[in-house]
Formats: C-alpha cells, structure tokens, sequence
C-alpha cells in the first residue's frame, strides 16, 4: 500500500501538472470516500466524481410518471430502494407510500416477478432503472414473464449504457478529464473493450477498476503511469472479475428483450443511442405502453446544482443548496438521496462543520 | 447501485442456487454464468450471479484485503 502511494506522488511529478480523474461510477465514489484513500493523494490529483450512479441521472419526468403510477388503482410500483426517496415535482415515492400507496421495495427484478405471482388481480410495474450490471436481471424478469405468459407483470423502462455517456463527457469541452476509472460491475456484463474508442478517438487513458480501496489506488498509479509515458489504453485491474468481452449470456438476454434508444440524462441532456428501450416483441411487458403512461416536463428547484456534478463541472461543495437546506434527511436533489451520490458522499465525510 | 458483493454456492438448483455472504443465506439466480458448481464464488448483483471467480481470483481478493491498511500507507 505504501509503495503504491509513493508511486503515485512520484508519477504525478512526473506528470508535472494537475490531472484530473474521473470515477465514473458512484460505488467507486463511496468506496474512495469510505476508505480515506482521498486522502493519500497528492494535491495536484482530482478525483472527479461521474456520472455513473443510476438515480442520480434518472430524469425527474420519469420519477413524476413513476408517483403517478403508484396512485392508480391495482397497480402496485415495485422498485429497487435507492429510487423512493428522489423527489419528483411534488413528491416522491416514499411520501406517496406513507400516504397509502403501493409502492414495494425489492432487491432483485425476481423478487417484483414473484410478487407478481402473489397478486393477480395487480399490476406489478418494475422500475427498470439502471446501467449494464442491472440491465440482464430486467431482461430476465421480462423475458421469463413472456415464458410463463405472466399478464400482470410490466416494466417502466429508463435503462442507460455507459458509453455514449462518456463519449459525451469527453465532447463538453467544461469538463476536461485527463483519464477514467472505468466502472468495474458495468465491465463485468459489456467487458473492458467497450471503453477502447475513448483511447483511441480522445487519447483518453481508461483502467477498470475493483473496489477496494487498493484496487482504486492501482488504478490511479496506472492511469498517472500512463500520462506520464504519454500512453492512452484500456487497462484491466479488475481482471479478477472483468474479461475482454464480458458475459455472453447476459449480453444475449439484453440484446434479447431490449434494443438502443435516444435518452435523456439528467445533468446532460439527451444523449443519441444511450439508453435502452424493450423492444416491440416484447411490448406487452413495457409498462409505458401497457398502462398508457405519459412523461410531462418536471419542475426541479433551480438551485439544484445536481446537473452540474453529475458532469463533473462542480462540486457539491460549490451547491448554494448544500448542507442547508440539502441533506440526506431532507434532500432536494438526486445526487444527496443515493447512498452513491456525489452530495451524499460529500455530507457524509467531507462537510466542513459551518 | 452497482453494488455486486461476493459469495459462496452452498446449495445448488435448477437455475437457482442458495448463497452465503459472510453466513447470511439468500436464493439466487445462477442462469447467467456457465456450469455453477456446489462451492464456487460467485459475484451477485440485485439477485442474480453475474460472474464466477476461480481460486486463484478468491485469493487475489484475499491479498488485496491483507494489504489494505491504509494507517501504514500514511507512517
């Protein structure tokens, strides 16, 4: 551990400039927030936070669809935990729960299709949210409830990949990002070939990355190694669980059940060809067609500087709404309510006390 | 949400198997690794497992958490 440390401040001399890092995914945050590696790091390497943490990135419009849903009659809205307590315009799911709706907290897309099996005279809709990792639990819920000619099960779909996003990232000239830490479960499903063009188009260095703390910190040594011997490669530390091309099986059943569609990110806009919808084949599983649902423009509050973090732009620091009135028991934007939100991380370990 | 944590098989079904993260058990869907076996360790997110690890890979893991003491990194 210490040799590494030594090795990255060597490095970055080397380097001889400020360089800026950034995590894409929000577990990484976390972990490099929980461990203190932060920390060790010399003052001339910023980690940058991305936007890699699913809620954070979900549109409010789809939120606002989500807690209309919850309150028609014989729809019960499962969902993963993270997303109940997002605020949409004027509520969020864990208020609409408190005042009586169905709103059921799962831990696996299985676990909605079961719930489904339980209550036939429901509608069971699964908040399809998420990137790569959990894009094939989804696909497999659907693609089983079209075996099982399950009726009553349906899936409100605002699934997104990664690369575009980046791609994107990469284009905004405010950002200037010097090398990603790729996100490690996402690399599991796609491999770590998916990250390629960015070296090749931006010469851009990439390292996937494991998540404990010495994985973050190989990692960061490899991607300052890199910029040091002006390299730009894919690199695979987490090569204990991420293969060049990844998880057939699961890529199968994604490819299966959804095809590529234009997204809105939030914080970025629409990116083209980023986001996943269920393909016709399977129309009758997608709850947005099923259940006629409508996406209105959301209000958020316009302080919220979510949007900006999310990009890599500002800190959360630099958010007139941080700490006060924003915080993990009252929180106004996305990036403060997921325990991998950039805001959230922030709170936690990093709040100077006012 | 990406969160995937490692565990062991210690049950094995059809296209399920029963799993024990540090001896809490739970079901889990095993369809979308190859062959799972009684006593392999698997990588599970949102109940599903999403990729096996050999020995050799458990034991990288083991290492990595032997040598992260970042008390000694800072003295």
């Amino acid at each position: 551990m210490k040799t590494l440390v030594q090795n990255i401040g060597a490095l970055s001399q080397c380097v001889g400039r400020d360089v800026r890092l950034m995590e894409v995914c929000g577990t990484h945050t976390m972990a490099a927030f929980r461990s203190g590696l932060r920390q060790l790091l010399p003052d001339c390497v910023h980690l940058v936070s991305g936007p890699g943490c699913p809620v954070c990135v979900t549109d409010p419009s789809y939120l606002d669809a989500a807690i209309d849903l919850c309150g028609r009659p014989g729809v019960i809205v499962a969902t993963f935990g993270d997303l109940v307590r997002v605020p949409g315009t004027d509520s969020s799911l864990e208020r609409e729960r408190a005042a009586g709706a169905s709103v059921r907290i799962v831990y696996s897309p299985s676990d909605a299709l079961i719930l489904a099996r339980e209550c036939p005279s429901k509608q069971v809709v699964f908040l399809g949210v998420g990137f790569e990792t959990t894009v094939p639990t989804v696909a497999w819920a659907i693609w089983r409830a079209a075996r099982d000619g399950l009726k009553n099960f349906s899936v409100l779909c605002a699934h997104k990949t990664m690369p575009r996003a980046m791609d994107a990232l990469v284009r905004d000239k405010a950002i200037n990002i010097d090398g990603f830490i790729c996100p490690g479960h996402v690399s599991v499903i796609t491999g770590a070939h998916i990250y390629r063009f960015i070296c090749e188009r931006y010469r851009i260095p990439c390292v996937v990355s494991g998540f404990e703390a010495w994985d973050i910190l190989k990692s960061i040594e490899l991607l300052l190694r890199q910029l040091a011997e002006g390299r730009a490669q894919v690199e695979n530390e987490y090569s204990r669980s991420v293969s060049e091309h990844g998880n057939a099986a699961a890529q199968r059943l994604m490819n299966e059940v959804f095809e590529p569609c234009d997204t809105a990110w939030r914080g970025i806009g629409m990116i083209e060809g980023s986001g996943l919808a269920i393909r016709e084949q399977y129309a009758g599983f997608d709850a947005a067609k099923v259940l006629g649902v409508q996406f209105p423009k959301a209000h958020v509050n316009p302080l919220c500087n979510c949007g900006s973090v999310l990009r890599g732009v500002a800190s959360p620091l630099d958010c007139r709404l941080f700490g006060r009135p924003c915080s993990p028991a009252h929180p106004i934007g996305p990036c403060m309510v997921s325990g991998e939100g950039a805001c959230a991380a922030y709170y936690k370990y990093e709040r100077i006390a006012a | 949400m990406c969160l995937a944590v490692p565990a062991r098989i210690v049950e094995l079904h059809n296209s399920t198997a029963t799993i024990s993260v540090e001896g809490a058990l739970r079901e889990v869907d095993v369809s979308l690794i190859d062959e799972p076996r009684l006593g392999d360790f698997v990588l599970i997110h949102a109940g599903f497992a999403i990729h096996r690890w050999e020995q050799s890979e458990v034991e990288e893991l083991e290492a990595i958490r032997a040598a992260t003491d970042l008390r000694e990194a800072i003295t």
